[in-house]
This record gives C-alpha cells, structure tokens and sequence, in this order.
C-alpha cells in the first residue's frame, strides 16, 4: 500500500443519486481511491455499483454530493476531470459497422488526443485483436467485442480506469488475459477500480474491497486485512468411530458435530496467536477418539460477502 | 476547445454518409430527378411562366430546399439518436468535450452531407432546365444556413425520439407538409388571399421565397423578412439544444 499521506486520486464525499422515481440509489457514499491501487467495489444487484461509476464518468449526474478526479472536479471542471478516466462499462455497445482501427481510434480523438497509430496498433496486440483490426465489430464474438471496449477505453492512455463487471460472461482465455493486462497497467501507474461478481478475482487482484449494499458503502477494507479479520478457519475430522454428542471433557473447545456424529468440526480464529490445535488433539487422543482423516478450511472472501450483505444494517 | 473531438465525430459521421452512399446520396438524385420529370418536363410543359421564369427552373430552389430540410433533419436525427438507441453514446458523455463541441460534430456532419446534395441536385436540375443564378453568394450562404438550421432541428428530434417511430414522425407529419405548402412548386401569390395569409404562418414559405430570390432576383416575401424569420428559428433550435444540455434530458440520469 501507498503512504497514507498521498492524495487520494479518486475522492467520492456525500454522494447521493435520487432518481425521478424517488428511488435512492446511492445515499450518501464516502469513498477515496489512492493512486495506482486496484480497489475491487463489490454488492449484489442493485446496490449501486453502476451508478457509482457512471456519476464519476459523467454519464450520470448526481443528485448531490462531490467528487475530485486527479483533484478537479467532475462536475466543474470536468475536461480535466474526465481527460484522466477510462471506462468500460458492463454492457457490450459497438458501432456495429465500424471497423475495430476505427473505432478505437475515435475513442482517442474523442478525449482530445492527437493520433498515434503506433499507439493504437500496440493496445490491440496486447488485447489480441491487432489481426481482426479492419474487420467490422458486428463480425465479432461477443469475448472480442469486450476487448474491443477496453481498447476504446485504454486508447488514450487513462490514469484512472474504471472497469464495470469486466469478466462477466466471458471465456477463461480473455479472463486471464485481462487480468494479466490489469497488472501491467498497475505496473505503469495506473489506478484500476472494478466491480466483479467472481470474489476470488478480487481476493487475488484487489489491494483493497470496498462493499456496497443498498446505495451505501458499508465496508472499505484492504483486501488482506480483511480476510485476516474476518477469514475463519475450520478444522474437520473424520471420525472412525460416530459420536452421540460432543464429550464434556471437550466443551472447552469450539466443537460441532456433523456428518450424523461422522464428524468433528473446530472452529478458530486465524488472528488468534494460538490455534488451540495441539491441545485439542491432545484432549481427543485423552478422550479416545480416533479419527481416519482430517482438514482444513478457510473462508474465503465470497463467504464473507454473502455474510456481510445477507446482514441487516 | 477539444478540437480533436469535433473532428472524431465529425469524420465518424463522414464516414456513415460514405458507407451508405447509396441510400443518402443516390436516392434523393433519384427521386428529384423524378420531379423534374413529373413537375418540369410533363406538367411544367402546359403550366405559364411565373414571374418571368419558366415553371422547370422555378421549382428548382423548392426542390433544393425540399432536399436539404428533409435531409438536415433526417441525418442530424438518426446521427445522435442511433448512439443512444446502441448505448454507445456513454463514450461521448464521458469524453472531455463540451455540448457545443458534441452539436458542432454532429450537426457540421449532417449539414455539410445536406449542403453535398443540395448542390448535387442543383447540379443534376441543369440536365433537365438552363438556370441562372443571380447571387450566387447569397445562394450559397442561404443554403449553409437552411442547413445548418435544419440540422439543429433533427438533433433536437433524434434528442427527443426514444424509438424509430417519432424519429419518423416529425419529418413525415409536419415536414413534409409544411414543405409541400410551403410554395416549393408555386408561388404563394399564386392563392387565393385567405391561403396565402395562412401561408404566411408556415415557416418554409420564407426560406424557399429568399432562396428562390437569390436564384432569381425576385421574391414573394421581402428578403429582409426571410432572414429575420429564418435567425428566428435557429435561436430558437439553439436555445433548445442548450436546454437540453443544461437539464441533462434523454441524455443522462
């Protein structure tokens, strides 16, 4: 992580979005993202995600509230503002009939910069599309449509780059490859803010989580921290022999029977600075259980997000 | 001023109007052509010369301004309502660019593509009619400016429509009357005074009556007039593009 003295690059304050329909979508959201960070938004259906993104964008506006790009204003100074930000949003929009050169090239005329072919060439062969460049976008796959919008969206060179559900619905091949793309640009000092239904990408990608339930931001966490904090460990152990109930001599341990008494379950905290698990097998072996095999589970971070959102504030 | 961006939209509209050449440049020769035919060379034979000039040349202004208000509309209006309709106008509202720079390039595409085939069809109306332009200046800066407020207008609609039917209704319902009443094949003198007075409502009359004079050196309605009612509607076409820049309507949330 970055000093925490550093100016966040993307600073969200009071942030609320009314719909004419009355209904609240974002209330009131703090949030301050710090340079060349991969932060990960998380939050089911309807939490906000998108409207989030799409206000910073400036292709929503909000109903009050703030927020500084790279310092400037979105609203006020927007040219600056929005000059620093790339956007892929989640649904695939092409001109159907322009051709893939075209099109990212328009995107980079579009924020204002000169063109540099040389560029444009070097983003689509990073996103293997350098050999469909003069093919029109409706022959494409819907996996090379995608690419297509990161290419628009990387064409001029963002310092901020907003990536809304990048892998939803796309092969392993292209995952694997964006994630591999989301690195390098980290490498060159790009900030990257995504939101992802598959958790175990932001558990492995993301520096920091932030959850949004119901338009407010309800944890903000750094990725590892908060699988230390929250991240439960479970030991299992077969038993050869069923139980009725857990023995008395063990109720000093945190044991739950499972499997019709085939199984013991532990659970510790993995803070802790003892796991208990010596003395625990020490008691079983006391007691005269025997058991034929034994795990290990950790929880991982969809675990703690479907706990977190299935929590009533 | 993100001049780079005017330009992107600009060329990108550009090369809509070369990949459907046919269907925007073709078609209305086609069909201007069959005027001349139907108009000039079948009826224009039995009809008496107006003010002077030969019926085949007369309706060579109607039908230019016929072309070019038809056409402004219908190119400013798909222009910006097909990005909406795809959802590929989130790249231009997320872009570092202005609302003026946005209408510049969007409404300099479609007015330049209108002006194109206004001067093709006056080009394709000397096959049929000798003509004679008077001022040939004031021709031309009749013509940008018809254009480039025409164009407006259709922005306003494809801004406006939210499906491919009111995108056609405006153009079909009030255009194209407005056109054909508007004096493009007669001379409003032509009616009979109570018409003539209602004529005087339909704002057609005066850019085809100015157009008409800067072709022939006569009109049915002041020149002066013809400009003043012609400003009139731009301002209100560009107050109304500001409004919807301000008030974010059909654009954004």
């Amino acid at each position: 992580m970055k000093p925490i003295s550093e100016k966040p690059i993307i600073d969200i304050r009071h942030l609320v979005k009314r719909y004419d329909t009355g209904f609240t979508a974002l209330k009131g959201v703090d949030l301050q993202i710090m340079p060349g960070e991969i932060f990960a938004l998380l939050g089911p259906n309807g939490a906000g995600k998108t409207t989030l993104i799409s206000i910073v964008c400036g292709t929503a506006r909000a109903t009050s509230g703030m927020v500084l790009a790279g310092g400037h204003d979105i609203v006020k100074d927007y040219r600056a503002a929005r000059a620093l930000i790339g956007l892929v949003p989640q649904e695939l929009t092409t001109d159907a009939f322009e051709t893939v050169w075209n099109t990212v090239s328009f995107s980079r005329g579009l924020f204002g910069k000169k063109r540099n072919p040389a560029l444009i060439e070097r983003i689509l062969r990073d996103l293997s599309l350098f050999d469909k460049k003069d093919s029109q976008l409706r022959q494409l796959s819907g996996g090379m449509k995608r690419r297509v919008m990161i290419a628009k969206a990387l064409s001029h060179e963002p310092r901020i780059l907003f990536l809304d559900e990048p892998t939803a619905g796309v092969d392993v091949e292209l995952r694997r490859d964006m994630w591999e793309m989301v690195r390098r640009l980290r490498e060159t000092g790009v900030t990257i803010i995504l939101t992802t239904h598959y958790i175990e990408e932001a558990e492995e990608m993301a520096d920091r989580v932030g959850v949004i339930r119901q338009g407010e931001i309800i944890l903000v966490e750094e990725t590892a921290e908060l699988m230390r904090k929250l991240g439960k460990k479970q030991l299992t152990l077969h038993l050869q022999q069923p139980l009725a109930a857990v023995p008395g001599t063990l109720a000093s341990f945190d044991l739950t029977l499972a499997d019709g008494g085939h199984a013991l379950v532990y659970t510790y905290d993995t803070k802790g600075e003892r796991t208990g698990i010596t003395a625990l097998l020490g008691a079983l072996g006391d007691a005269g259980i025997r058991f034929h095999d034994l795990q290990t589970d950790q929880s991982s971070l969809e675990d703690i997000f479907v706990d977190l959102v299935s929590t009533k504030p | 001023m993100n001049l780079h961006a005017v330009r992107a939209i600009y060329l990108f509209e550009m090369a809509r109007t070369w990949r459907t050449v046919m269907q925007s440049v073709i078609s209305p020769v086609i069909s201007t052509s069959l005027y001349f035919v139907v108009f000039g060379a079948a009826i224009g034979q039995h009809m008496n010369q107006i003010e002077g000039v030969e019926y085949g040349a007369f309706i060579v202004p109607g039908l230019m301004m016929l072309t070019l208000l038809m056409q402004s509309i219908s190119n400013a209006s798909f222009g910006i309502y097909f990005p909406r309709f795809t959802g590929t106008i989130y790249e231009v509202l997320s872009a570092p660019i202005s609302p003026f720079e946005i209408v510049a390039g969007y409404v300099g595409a479609a007015a330049s593509k209108s002006i194109m085939l206004g001067l093709i069809i006056l080009a394709t109306s000397t096959l049929f009619v000798p003509l004679s332009i008077a001022h040939p200046f004031a021709m031309l800066a009749f013509l940008v400016l018809t254009a480039v407020t025409f164009s407006l207008f259709g922005f306003i609609i494809g801004i406006w429509a939210d499906g491919f039917e009111k995108l056609q209704l405006v153009p079909l319902l009030i255009v194209t009357p407005l056109t054909f009443l508007g004096g493009s094949f007669y001379s409003i003198d032509m009616l009979p005074p109570f018409w003539r007075a209602v004529s005087l409502f339909n704002p057609v009359v005066y850019l085809v009556s100015a157009f008409r004079w800067s072709f022939f050196g006569q009109s049915e309605v002041s020149i002066g007039v013809s400009l003043g009612m012609t400003t009139l509607f731009l301002a209100l076409c560009l107050g109304g593009i500001a409004w919807i820049f301000r008030s974010g309507y059909r654009l954004k949330v």
